[in-house]
């Protein structure tokens, strides 16, 4: 049984009286893509800050590689390997693509405390940069101003960033949100391929994708798992089914 | 110390898509105008000649040392987003270094300015540190705060001057030699030093650091997510630009021969602010050309009408109301267009 | 000694009541708006030159304290109307610029209209002369005044903010304002609101100081400043943060003022002690916001960041 890569155990957070995540535990183990599915204020965006580190849990604990991260920040989980995606596109709009990947690239190879020779110019982060948007097939738009991207092109550029920072273990929060037919298919086929290389935990609503993909899957309704399995595990469970799947027609 | 963990609300409010200032000057926009202004400023010294005019002189001067603190203060507010509303007490700290250490018999320039140099640096170490853990109107009330405090601390040194100032019995000495007497020499020293803080700042934004930066200035959240913690990284730059404030007042104490605590009240931090965003911030240049510009108008104010003040204030309301971008935006959109 | 202290402690209230009523309103103006507004101080001084006039007019200070009052609400509205209803929306930064250029065009205005010599405002026969204390120590009636009706304000402030509609809208305003307006309240209402109370509020405390302070252009700008540290230090958006951080820096100023000297003198030679308390008093109070923000980035009772 290999240790898992990402190992959370009864994870809480509440505002007052009302639990958005509710003794949440999972397992990821490493090179699966695990997908994290549920309706609509389930509390999944939540869970991933709190995977994070943006947001601190109440309770519980999160162990990545064996290592406890319950109390690090976000910088501290970069570091150690734990990257995220936004749901609503946070990049860096005035700088180029090649620099909102670069940057990520940056923060991981030595100090950043240098004052006079220009970044930009640095081949190592420059050549780490392209490979990371060559994976995402964003290599072509490197000299482009990222706010210049259609919206697609965008949550390409999010999952090259989190690439680029060199972390194990990916965290994608709904990459194919707001994205059309062909775009969603670029990113799916993009996320398949990761898979190769990147263990992930990826929260989505796109169901299509979520069975063409997930080695595992999560069921979060109102802050509680009610179901973890492979897909096919939790299509036929009956609980899921009426807490979720049954009230979606298109799939 | 926080290590970026913050409730959901406030990563979302972080999200939001709020107006950023952007740099409207291509880079070879702002080489061109930076080399114009220091063309025209380097050569006022001719000018005064021909005209037969010292005291325009003293105003280059003048506008020297007040665009070397505007440079400084772009580099806080500009790059590093951080509204800081003390920063006219950085000014103080190095005017008053070079008074007190002339009244104790120190009066070489190197001395003082190194000297100005740390104490500016500490104080801004000191006070930033405890500053950057707050944000948004907090930020800009603390600093208003720290600004005062350094303002009363000379205002109550009663041997200094006090509340009247001290009047500085010479220029400071280079090496013995009291060449520094000479307005021109005085005049050019202060613009060396606005050439070499200018190009300074242009690398350091330009590198590694500046980068990180400006980062943070556009997207914290985003850069937190890749693993930068933006504090070590404010700091160093809140310190670094404190440093260079305080030479600015080394220059100033000598040019004024006159050191008082009205150097470093938050109407002056206010003032700076006006001239860094006036000129467009985040340019670098802008910051000089709305130094000079802000200082030149309120001259030309001042002999129009002794309510000049008024007009001022109207201008600046307006000119809030009407624009965005400031000189540098003006600027840009008059020579066709706005480069990002 | 005790005598001293005791009439410093009072002192120290009466400039934290002051404090207070000023930094009731902008805290609500920080707290519901989010706008920074440095010109808060200008209609505290505005408030002191209408009393004066209006006393000077009809020779009755409560009578000008009456007409100053609705004349201050009314200048605040019309600020509201012409410059702050446009920079709601406006970062910090053009908040500090415009309101920075404000503070110039009021100050400067106030000299135009009545000159720059300082105004004063006699203190009303009813409340001049004092009352015993305790011994045959005496205290000003009229500062006795100053503390009864600041206190009577912050009563009516803490009921109308707890116990009305309009005070539950500010509370929900001041701890999430998009929330507010998108549940359908008038915003621009409310914000109007929310700016002439503050400036009523701004400018009673300058009318009821008129008396016993010179009315001066620029006077204003003391005040703010210490009414920033108030609101840093009692939580921004806060009124309850405001009156307990004012009454705090109030009390710390005032006794540190008279007491710090006093206290060096016993540890060193009485010139450096001089010296050192000279230095050290005014410094006071920002240390003590410093030591607050350190352990509370938000102040002690901030309206944001309390649903933990």
């Amino acid at each position: 049984m290999t240790t898992p890569l990402l190992e959370v155990r009864n994870l809480r957070k509440s505002y007052g009286a009302l639990a958005v995540t509710d003794d949440v535990s999972l397992d990821v183990a490493p090179g699966v893509l695990h997908a994290i599915i549920g309706p609509n204020g389930a509390g999944k965006t939540t869970l991933i800050h709190q995977l994070s580190g943006s947001l601190r849990s109440n309770s519980g604990t999160a162990h990545f590689a064996g290592e406890d991260i319950t109390r690090l920040g976000m910088a501290e989980r970069v570091h150690r390997g734990l990257a995220r995606s936004f749901q609503i596109t946070s990049i860096l709009d005035g700088f180029t693509v090649l620099e909102n990947a670069a940057m990520a690239v940056q923060a991981r190879s030595g100090s950043s405390f240098r004052f006079f020779t220009p970044a930009a110019r640095e081949t190592r982060l420059n050549d780490e940069a392209m490979a990371a948007l060559a994976r995402v097939r964003l290599d072509d738009r490197a000299d482009r101003r990222a706010g210049s991207l259609s919206h697609g092109e965008k949550r390409q550029l999010e999952i090259a960033i989190a690439l680029a920072t060199g972390a194990r273990l990916l965290l994608l929060d709904e990459p194919l949100a707001g994205t059309g037919h062909e775009e969603s298919a670029v990113l799916v086929a993009l996320m398949r391929e990761l898979k190769s290389t990147h263990t992930v935990v990826l929260v989505e609503h796109d169901m299509e994708a979520v069975f063409a993909l997930a080695d595992r899957v999560s069921v979060l309704v109102y802050g509680r798992l009610i179901a973890t399995g492979t897909p096919e595990e939790v299509r036929l469970d009956p609980e899921v089914r009426s807490a979720y799947l049954g009230e979606e027609e298109a799939a | 110390m926080s290590t970026g963990l913050s409730d959901a609300a406030a990563t979302a409010r972080q999200i939001d898509i709020r107006p950023v200032r952007r740099p409207l000057l291509g880079r070879q926009g702002a080489s061109v105008a930076a080399g114009v202004i220091f063309a025209g400023l380097g050569l006022l010294p001719v000018l005064a000649w021909a005209l037969d005019d010292p005291f325009l002189l003293v105003t280059a001067t003048r506008l020297t040392i007040f665009a070397i603190a505007a440079l400084s203060l772009d580099l806080v507010l500009g790059y590093g987003a951080m509204v800081s509303f003390g920063h006219a007490a950085f000014i103080g700290l190095g005017a008053y270094a070079v008074a007190i250490l002339a009244a104790n018999g120190i009066e070489d320039i190197l001395l003082q300015t190194l000297a100005a140099i740390l104490v500016s640096a500490i104080f801004a170490l000191i006070t930033g540190a405890i500053s950057l853990r707050t944000k948004g109107v907090y930020f800009i009330m603390i600093t208003l705060a720290f600004g005062q405090m350094a303002y009363f601390f000379m205002v109550s040194l009663s041997a200094y001057g006090g509340d009247d100032g001290i009047t500085l019995a010479n220029r400071s000495t280079l090496f013995g030699a009291d060449v520094l007497e000479s307005d021109l020499v005085l005049f050019y020293g202060a613009f060396g030093f606005l050439v070499l803080a200018f190009v300074g700042l242009r690398a350091l934004v330009a590198s590694r650091f500046g980068r990180v930066l400006r980062g943070t200035r556009d997207n914290r959240l985003r850069m937190q997510a890749i693993g930068f913690a933006p504090f070590p990284y404010q700091l160093t730059a809140y310190v670094i630009a404190g440093a260079i404030a305080g030479v600015a007042g080394v220059f100033l104490a000598n040019q004024a021969e006159f050191v008082s605590p009205a150097y470093m009240t938050w109407q002056r931090s206010g003032e700076l602010i006006v001239m860094v965003v006036f000129g467009g911030m985040g340019t670098l240049v802008g910051a000089i050309a709305g130094a000079i510009a802000f200082l030149l108008l309120e001259d030309w104010l001042a002999q129009f009408s002794e309510h000049w003040k008024l007009w001022l204030g109207i201008l600046l309301v307006l000119l809030v109301l009407f624009t965005r971008g400031g000189i540098a935006g003006f600027v840009s959109r008059l020579s066709g267009g706005a480069r990002s | 000694m005790f005598n001293l202290f005791l009439l410093q402690a009072l002192n120290g209230i009466q400039l934290g009541i002051l404090l207070f009523l000023v930094a009731a309103g902008l805290t609500l103006i920080f707290g519901v708006m989010d706008l920074i507004n440095l010109a808060h101080g200008v209609l505290y001084m505005v408030g002191a030159y209408l009393a004066a006039t209006f006393t000077a007019f009809t020779g009755d200070f409560f009578l000008g304290l009456a007409l100053a009052l609705p004349a201050t609400l009314a200048f605040g509205i019309v600020l509201e109307f012409l410059i702050f209803r446009r920079l709601y929306d406006r970062d910090h930064l053009d908040q500090v610029l415009a309101t920075f250029g404000l503070i110039l065009i009021l100050n400067e205005g106030v000299k135009m209209i009545w000159g720059a010599a300082p105004m004063s405002v006699p203190i009303p026969d009813i409340l001049s002369g004092s009352m015993p204390l305790i011994g045959n120590m005496r205290y000003p009636f009229f500062r006795v005044a100053i503390i009864a009706s600041g206190l009577l304000t912050a009563l009516g402030l803490y009921l109308m903010v707890n116990h009305t509609r309009i005070g539950m809208l500010l509370r929900a305003g001041a701890t999430n304002g998009p929330m507010v307006s998108a549940l359908g309240v008038d915003i621009g209402r409310l914000f109007m609101i929310v700016f002439g109370l503050g400036a009523m509020l701004a400018g009673f405390a300058g009318a009821m100081v008129a008396p016993i302070l010179s009315v001066e252009p620029g006077m204003g700008d003391s005040v703010l400043i210490l009414t920033f540290v108030v609101i840093v230090i009692g939580g921004v958006g806060s009124v309850r943060g405001a009156f307990v951080a004012a009454i705090l820096v109030g009390l710390v100023d005032t006794l540190g003022r008279t007491f710090g000297p006093i206290l060096l003198r016993s540890l060193m030679d009485p010139s450096a002690a001089s010296q050192t308390g000279r230095t050290l008093a005014p410094m006071l109070i920002y240390i003590l916001m410093a030591a607050v923000l350190f352990f509370r980035p938000s102040g002690l009772f901030p309206a944001k960041g309390t649903v933990q």
